[in-house]
């Protein structure tokens, strides 16, 4: 029996729970021995001009070695995102003008980590204000500009060519529109960023806590203007991403750049407040729905305008409103689709990736848009949707949206989910509740959901050996932060070859072993990296073949791989000779390199359903229950697939209710530490129920689509909708993420208060 | 100043500023660096250790404060010095797949241990809020609270479904923490 679809505990799990996973803080690598620590002095406003530093008293204090202002810099200022306006660039330390608070303004190196704290203090950096522009509505006026030199805060527009026609939605039975807040969150990952640097000759090595080894050996190499073959990043153990650790920091490339000048190994961990402003953020989108269609029920337009909130310097949040767009119709099967979007910068931090990146964006706006029309028309959610989603006849589904859906089964996921969760049943005790008028009203919230994983890059590289002790090699270029790679690929390649999974040792994250690859983010890596090592594993099963015919005396046709043995034999031969890969790579290094390409994107999808109490006195949402029915294809790894969606819906219900980064009018950030951003304990989380349902991707031969992020995208307009719903017979139709007692609270109130 | 710290049963001691942290001491000064440092605020608990027997997040203690006092840190559960997970929370966090990226681990085992050490009659209400100071970003909570239970001795399906059936007011987003506990 294949290994492939069973629960096969972890293989990263023994070190992890007993001397701790060596995160890049934790590295004891003696090249290291002797390392300077780096403390940034970091703005406290939001958008000032820098009138001068005065780095005197911090140079006196114990243990310092060097304070380092952007005077001393020769790093080029940088576009942190290719495609955003070209006048938008970051200084690697600010010397004249700061954009957020937390921009770093100057490099405190100091033999002992204490006391680069107590020497910061003494950097005197005066500051002139200027007028910080918050809300990206604000920003898209140009008022006050962020980069006057670029004389606009927009650093990319999409959909824009073309004003929205006013007659549009003029056939429409039923229209409704609804602006939406999806606001800002932090990744907060519980390794904050952290790196390390040392130099031999004119080559650093750059240990980071990174989703992808290669891109940010690609990303420093060009703003310290080094040959790529000049830089060696190594990703160690690293404490989760969510999104937030793809692409390098400016601080990396800083820690580099100082070791370099100071002759000395640097290393910088930054502390949660630091990462609470300093690491980029996500979400972060204004939305306007606009949707209509007959009062039967059938939506026929559905419009998107979206304003993105980049932060000060553009970074892969320009990118946000690109699958936003691409997702807005969701599962739905509507005939007229269009969408702008406008991206702009603010004096926040800058946003970039959070678990989905753009796509729960997407889910959210269209499933608040069907429960609005849904309510307007006077028809039940899941009956609007059922109506509406594409059928399963249809595939491959080309979107108004511009993207092509593989494979779906949209209404049986929809019907899955609402089965187990007792819909009728859940209706009628909501009913009866609201007719002896309990304090605590029951909503249920449905969401249907289809998203893009592998969408940015179809390629990855896989490399697989035997060695002459049987042991194998698997070298891939995605780059697990807690996903279970080592597990997942050690099963693909036992699979194919025969060997043991203990014998299967599976590295990655070092741009010495690995050059290229496209890492972990985007829900890739299964249906890329893990594709190309069972690609791998059956290339090198042929070479040993062709390896084995000649002392085999048998033509290649009529071997066989003897999965017991990890050897090579005659097919159907009792007690044939045989060769075993061991052997085989005695004689020749037996090393297979490959590139899987899918060439396209797959599309998950799924339908969630939550159910929560609201106590209508006090606004207080419980979360009862949370049904998931996430399709990704066939699994690999049923215990570390639903770890995944476990994660994802814990992230999606603390969107829905719980988290949101926050600045005042003047850009002071509000939840800047972990007492103040409400990142749900487990007291505040159900158990989830999950449900299987399989439909296989015709783009890859195993059918594996991405699970990482489906969780969150399916969870967070469920939940949001579940406490809407429960009420919806006050009259209330909609409420801003995230759904905290106090804005329930209001919003009952003001419906009290709206109908006397 | 001079402090004398046994640290998994071995007696340490070093002459420390008054102002370190106990995190620091057993990552930096000890140098076992199982446990983590995730916060500023004592939000998080991945630095969560056993101070004579009782957790404490270890960034909120100072070394001095642990003068003369036993620290154990996941590195000194059963099994851990030979790299195997054979204490009770280890082996079932590892079984039942409570950890992804490892960072809170060391800290939520830690509090793991407390927890069952102090309460023979766990469910998942209590395992809950008995694990509410300790952050975990990965795991949505649910195999953690799965593995802890199974490390008491409990049946998790059955502790559950006895959860999803109950009627308890379950402690609710956005309201402060400490509710139950």
């Amino acid at each position: 029996m294949s290994i492939l679809g069973t629960r096969v505990v972890r293989t990263e799990d023994p070190v992890f729970l007993t001397r701790g996973a060596t995160y890049t803080d934790d590295l004891t690598d003696e090249r290291l021995t002797g390392a300077l620590h780096l403390t940034l002095v970091r703005s406290p406003l939001a958008h000032a001009e820098i009138t001068s530093i005065d780095t005197s008293a911090a140079l006196e204090s114990p243990g310092v070695v060097a304070v380092v202002t952007g005077a001393d810099l020769d790093i080029a200022p940088a576009l942190l995102f290719p495609g955003a306006n070209k006048a938008m660039t970051r200084q690697f330390l600010a010397s004249d003008r700061v954009r957020f608070v937390g921009e770093p303004v100057a490099a405190v190196l100091t033999e002992e980590f204490y006391q680069g704290e107590d020497a910061a203090e003494l950097v005197d950096v005066e500051y002139e204000p200027l007028t910080a522009v918050i809300d990206p509505l604000e920003a898209v006026r140009d008022e006050t500009l962020l980069f006057p030199e670029a004389g606009t805060n927009t650093a990319a527009a999409y959909g824009h060519g073309t004003e929205p026609d006013p007659s549009w939605f003029d056939g429409c039975e039923a229209v409704v529109t609804q602006d939406i807040v999806n606001q800002r969150l932090a990744a907060a990952p519980l390794e904050t960023r952290a790196a390390s640097a040392f130099w031999e000759g004119d080559r650093v090595t750059i240990y980071l806590s990174n989703q992808n080894a290669q891109g940010g050996r690609d990303e420093i190499a060009g703003w310290l203007g080094l040959d790529k073959d000049k830089v060696r990043v190594v990703l160690p153990d690293v404490g989760g991403g969510f999104g937030a650790k793809i692409g390098s920091d400016p601080e990396f490339a800083l820690v580099a750049w100082l070791a370099r000048r100071q002759g000395r190994p640097v290393r910088w961990n930054e502390s949660r407040s630091e990462n609470m402003t300093g690491m980029v953020q996500g979400r972060a989108q204004r939305q306007t729905v606009t949707i209509g269609g007959t009062r039967e029920g059938r939506v026929t337009h559905y419009r998107l305008d979206v304003v993105q909130d980049l932060g000060a310097y553009p970074r892969l949040g320009t990118a946000l409103p690109v699958f936003t767009r691409m997702m807005a119709p969701g599962t739905y099967d509507i005939e007229n689709v269009e969408s702008r979007a406008r991206a702009v910068v603010t004096n926040t931090t800058s946003v970039a990736a959070y678990r989905g990146a753009g796509r729960p964006e997407a889910t959210a706006a269209i499933e608040r848009a069907m429960d609005l029309f849904a309510a307007e028309i006077g028809k039940d959610p899941a009956e609007v949707r059922r109506l509406n989603v594409v059928a399963p006849d249809k595939f491959p589904f080309q979107t108004k949206g511009g993207a092509e859906y593989d494979s779906g089964e949209y209404a049986k996921a929809l019907d899955l989910a609402l089965t187990e969760a007792g819909y009728e049943r859940l209706r009628a005790e909501q009913k009866a509740r609201r007719e002896r008028g309990d304090v605590r009203q029951l909503g249920i919230g449905v969401s249907s959901y289809v998203e893009i994983t592998g969408g940015g890059a179809y390629a990855e590289n896989a490399s697989v050996e035997v060695h002459d002790d049987g042991s194998v090699t698997v070298l891939t270029g995605t780059s697990p932060h807690g996903q279970g790679h080592a597990t997942a690929w050690a099963m693909l390649a036992s699979d194919q070859l025969g060997v043991p999974l203990e014998k299967v040792t599976v590295k990655h994250g070092d741009t010495d072993l690995v050059p290229q690859g496209g890492g972990t983010m985007g829900s890739r890596s299964l249906q890329t990296g893990g594709v190309a090592v069972h690609q791998a594993s059956a290339e090198l099963i042929d070479l040993a073949k062709q390896r084995a015919a000649d002392l085999l005396e048998a033509s290649v046709d009529d071997l066989e791989l003897d999965p017991a043995n990890a050897a090579i034999t005659v097919k159907g031969v009792p007690g044939a000779k045989s060769v075993t890969l061991a052997e085989l790579a005695a004689a020749e290094p037996l090393k297979v390199d490959t590139t899987w390409d899918g060439e396209k994107p797959t599309f998950p999808f799924g339908a969630h359903v939550c159910v929560v109490e609201v106590d209508t006195e006090s606004g207080k949402v419980t979360v009862e229950r949370i049904v998931a029915v996430d399709d990704a294809g066939p699994i690999l790894n049923p215990l570390l697939c639903e770890g995944q969606r476990h994660g994802g819906i814990a992230q999606g219900i603390a969107q829905a209710l719980l988290e949101e980064v926050l600045f005042d009018e003047e850009g002071q950030p509000l939840t800047g530490t972990f007492a103040d951003y409400g990142i749900p304990s487990a007291a505040e989380l159900p158990s989830f129920d999950l449900v299987e349902m399989t439909t296989p991707t015709p783009i890859n031969p195993m059918g594996y689509k991405g699970i990482g992020e489906a969780g969150t995208i399916g969870s967070t307009p469920a939940t949001q909708s579940a406490v809407i719903d429960a009420l919806s017979h006050l009259g209330i139709t909609h409420i801003d993420m995230p759904l905290t007692p106090l804005r329930v609270w209001e919003a009952i109130h003001s419906a009290a208060e709206g109908s006397k | 100043m001079k402090v004398e710290i046994t640290v998994n049963g071995e007696a340490t001691s070093a002459d420390v500023e008054p102002r370190q942290l106990l995190a620091h001491y057993v990552r930096d000064t000890v140098g076992l660096k199982a446990t983590n440092i995730g916060c500023d605020t004592t939000s998080c608990g991945a630095c969560t250790v056993l101070l004579d027997g009782e957790a404490v997040k270890s960034c909120t203690v100072l070394s001095v404060q642990a003068d003369q006092q036993s620290v154990t840190t996941m590195e000194g559960l059963d099994g851990a010095a030979d790299g195997r997970p054979e204490h009770p929370v280890t082996a079932a966090f590892h079984a039942e797949h409570g950890l992804q990226c490892g960072f809170c681990t060391p800290g939520m085992v830690m509090s793991a241990v407390s927890l069952i050490n102090h309460d023979d009659e766990l469910d998942e209400r209590k395992v809950r809020e008995g694990l509410e100071g300790n952050l975990c970003r990965c795991t949505g909570y649910h195999n953690i609270v799965r593995a802890v239970l199974v490390a008491a001795g409990k049946d998790p399906d059955a502790a559950q479904q006895a959860e999803a059936e109950s009627d308890a007011l379950r402690t609710a987003p956005g309201f402060s923490r400490g509710e139950g506990a």
